[in-house]
């Protein structure tokens, strides 16, 4: 009798040990609070600064918005993108790969699907710590209209979510570090500029706007300027849909590759 | 359920390819319930691949295992849940200390935990002589230690059954003989503990049984006494001869194999070999009791395996 290779694509189907694997990051990272805090405060804070105030005196107003609350919002969304993303590849390879975390846990009831969901999950929880520590600067420097700029909060996990899944699929086809220089490259830097950060997604060609409809941090941004700017929100459902897609998806693909990087 | 039964792991034609490649040939293995098995065999013999199918962390291409009386893969978390792992790599979590590493090893099986759950660790770390260590960070610690701990780790779930891919590799010889002790204490208390090595000396201080593998397939299984009575001539008594050629007589007497100038004398009448021996004073020899190491080389051969 012989039996077909391991189903890889097989629907995952994670439990509540899920958590223990956040938990496990979670402690990490809390051993190293302060710095790891003004990591995610520092690169997003001199952007703000930097460009809020030095092109904001030129620019004014933007979209009808103050430039710098405008870029302000812009900025917690891809804080929350580059946040997740970095976890999900250079802090999730080294677990991964050099560190053995995963051997280790795939010794005990653990299975890929818990980890993986475990691992985007706190790449998640990081995309919303750094996305409402721009938000808590933001409203310190009154860029923040008001309450429901609190529903932000939940919304940076969607996203983070939604760039955790690629960035953990990434990691588990990478043979070493410098395979991930490419993604940022030719992934998340284009978002960054291109998603509506630092300028509408409408003064952009007819082409390329549609083209950047395709990519989650527009529509991370088409959620998040709104709340934080007191603006009414526009097409909710459609971008709630599109990023909850990436997440699902990402998870679904990076379950696969982890599995078959190690269920071998 | 069939947890109670005679056997941990039953294994019937467990069979692993990786494309063309056949790692784990068509195996019967039975593992009985308490004491101590080792799988023996030269590096890639199948050991660890066999052991990644007993855990449910390598699907088998073919043929039946029942670990714990539930079949496998299917039943890898409850499985996993009743064992303990101590692997070949060390993959100890360097962000945190020697208790830190227990106390998250341990919130993987919620279900399985001693309480209060501190004191039970700190028992553990006592157990492998680590109980000054409990605040130390990975990096600081020896080898040795680091080792000790995989061990204590792969206790946290009290399991019924511990699996150590070679477990004393690259450790001196103190370290060693405590991990014996400790893994003789572990199958007193009713662990059946499934180990692989390569060191003979550690598998027939160790083991109630043993099964050499090599090349995918297992070539004898049975107590370690049994196996050096049953395969090979009791005395071997070595003669370094340089680039001589065996003695006519000598081979009458005994089996002789030629290793980069030694003569290994395999013997059932010592005496006369030892006779014919007296009239070349010039030959240095050793005459000692054939042990596993022997059977292992009779049956897996002498090239070199990288």
């Amino acid at each position: 009798m012989e039996r077909r290779a391991a189903g890889h694509w097989r629907l995952p189907a994670p439990r509540a040990l899920t958590f223990a694997v956040w938990r496990r990051n979670a402690r990490v990272w809390r051993r190293l609070m302060v710095s790891n805090l003004l990591f995610h405060f520092g690169e997003p804070v001199l952007y703000l600064f930097g460009l809020g105030f030095g092109l904001g005196r030129f620019i004014g107003e933007m979209d009808g918005i103050d430039y710098f609350a405008f870029l302000a919002s812009g900025l917690v969304a891809s804080s929350a993108m580059m946040s997740a993303s970095y976890e999900g590849i250079y802090s999730a390879y080294t677990r991964m790969v050099p560190q053995k975390t995963y051997d280790g846990m795939l010794a005990t009831p653990l299975e890929v699907d818990e980890i993986v969901a475990g691992e985007m999950l706190w790449c998640a929880t990081k995309g919303c710590i750094s996305g409402g520590s721009i938000l808590l600067v933001a409203s310190l420097l009154g860029a923040v209209s008001g309450a429901e700029a609190l529903l932000c909060l939940p919304l940076l996990l969607l996203v983070g979510l939604a760039f955790a899944g690629p960035a953990l699929a990434m990691s588990a086809v990478s043979p070493s570090y410098d395979f991930f220089s490419y993604y940022l490259t030719l992934v998340i830097t284009p978002m960054f500029i291109l998603c509506g950060v630092f300028y509408p997604v409408t003064s952009l060609p007819d082409v390329v706007q549609h083209a950047v409809l395709a990519l989650p941090l527009t529509h991370a941004v088409a959620l998040v300027r709104p709340l934080a700017t007191g603006v009414p929100v526009e097409h909710a459902f459609a971008h709630l849909a599109v990023l909850a897609g990436f997440a699902a998806a990402g998870f679904y693909v990076s379950v696969a590759l982890v599995r078959r990087r190690f269920v071998v | 359920m069939t947890a109670s039964g005679p056997y941990v792991v039953e294994a019937r034609g467990l069979l692993k390819r990786y494309g063309d490649d056949t790692v784990v040939d068509h195996i019967d293995l039975r593992v009985p319930r308490g004491g101590c098995f080792g799988l023996l065999g030269p590096n890639g013999a199948g050991k660890t691949t066999t052991l990644r199918m007993i855990l449910g962390q390598s699907p088998p291409s073919g043929g039946t295992l029942d670990v714990l009386g539930e079949s496998m893969p299917e039943a890898g978390r409850r499985v996993r849940a009743r064992i303990g792992v101590v692997s070949q790599d060390d993959n100890l979590d360097p962000d945190f200390t020697v208790m830190e590493n227990l106390e998250v090893y341990a919130s993987y099986f919620p279900h399985r935990l001693r309480r209060p759950l501190r004191p039970f660790l700190e028992s553990l770390l006592e157990f492998v002589s680590l109980e000054d260590r409990a605040g130390y960070r990975i990096p600081a610690l020896s080898g040795g230690m680091r080792r000790r701990l995989v061990i204590a780790r792969a206790l946290v779930n009290d399991p019924v059954l511990l699996i150590l891919d070679e477990p004393t590799t690259g450790l001196d010889p103190q370290i060693r003989h405590l991990i014996w002790a400790r893994l003789r204490a572990l199958t007193e208390r009713g662990t059946t503990v499934l180990l692989t090595t390569h060191y003979m000396e550690e598998a027939e201080r160790l083991c109630d049984r043993v099964a050499i593998i090599d090349r995918g397939r297992i070539l004898a299984e049975d107590a370690p006494r049994a196996l050096v009575e049953g395969e090979v001539e009791p005395s071997v008594i070595e003669v370094r001869a340089g680039e001589l050629p065996p003695p006519p007589e000598l081979a009458r007497q005994a089996r002789v194999e030629t290793v980069d100038g030694v003569w290994h004398c395999h013997t059932t009448e010592p005496g006369a070999v030892l006779a014919s021996l007296r009239d070349h004073p010039e030959f240095e020899y050793l005459h000692r009791p054939a042990n596993l190491e022997d059977v292992f080389l009779r049956l897996t051969g002498r090239e070199l395996r990288d």
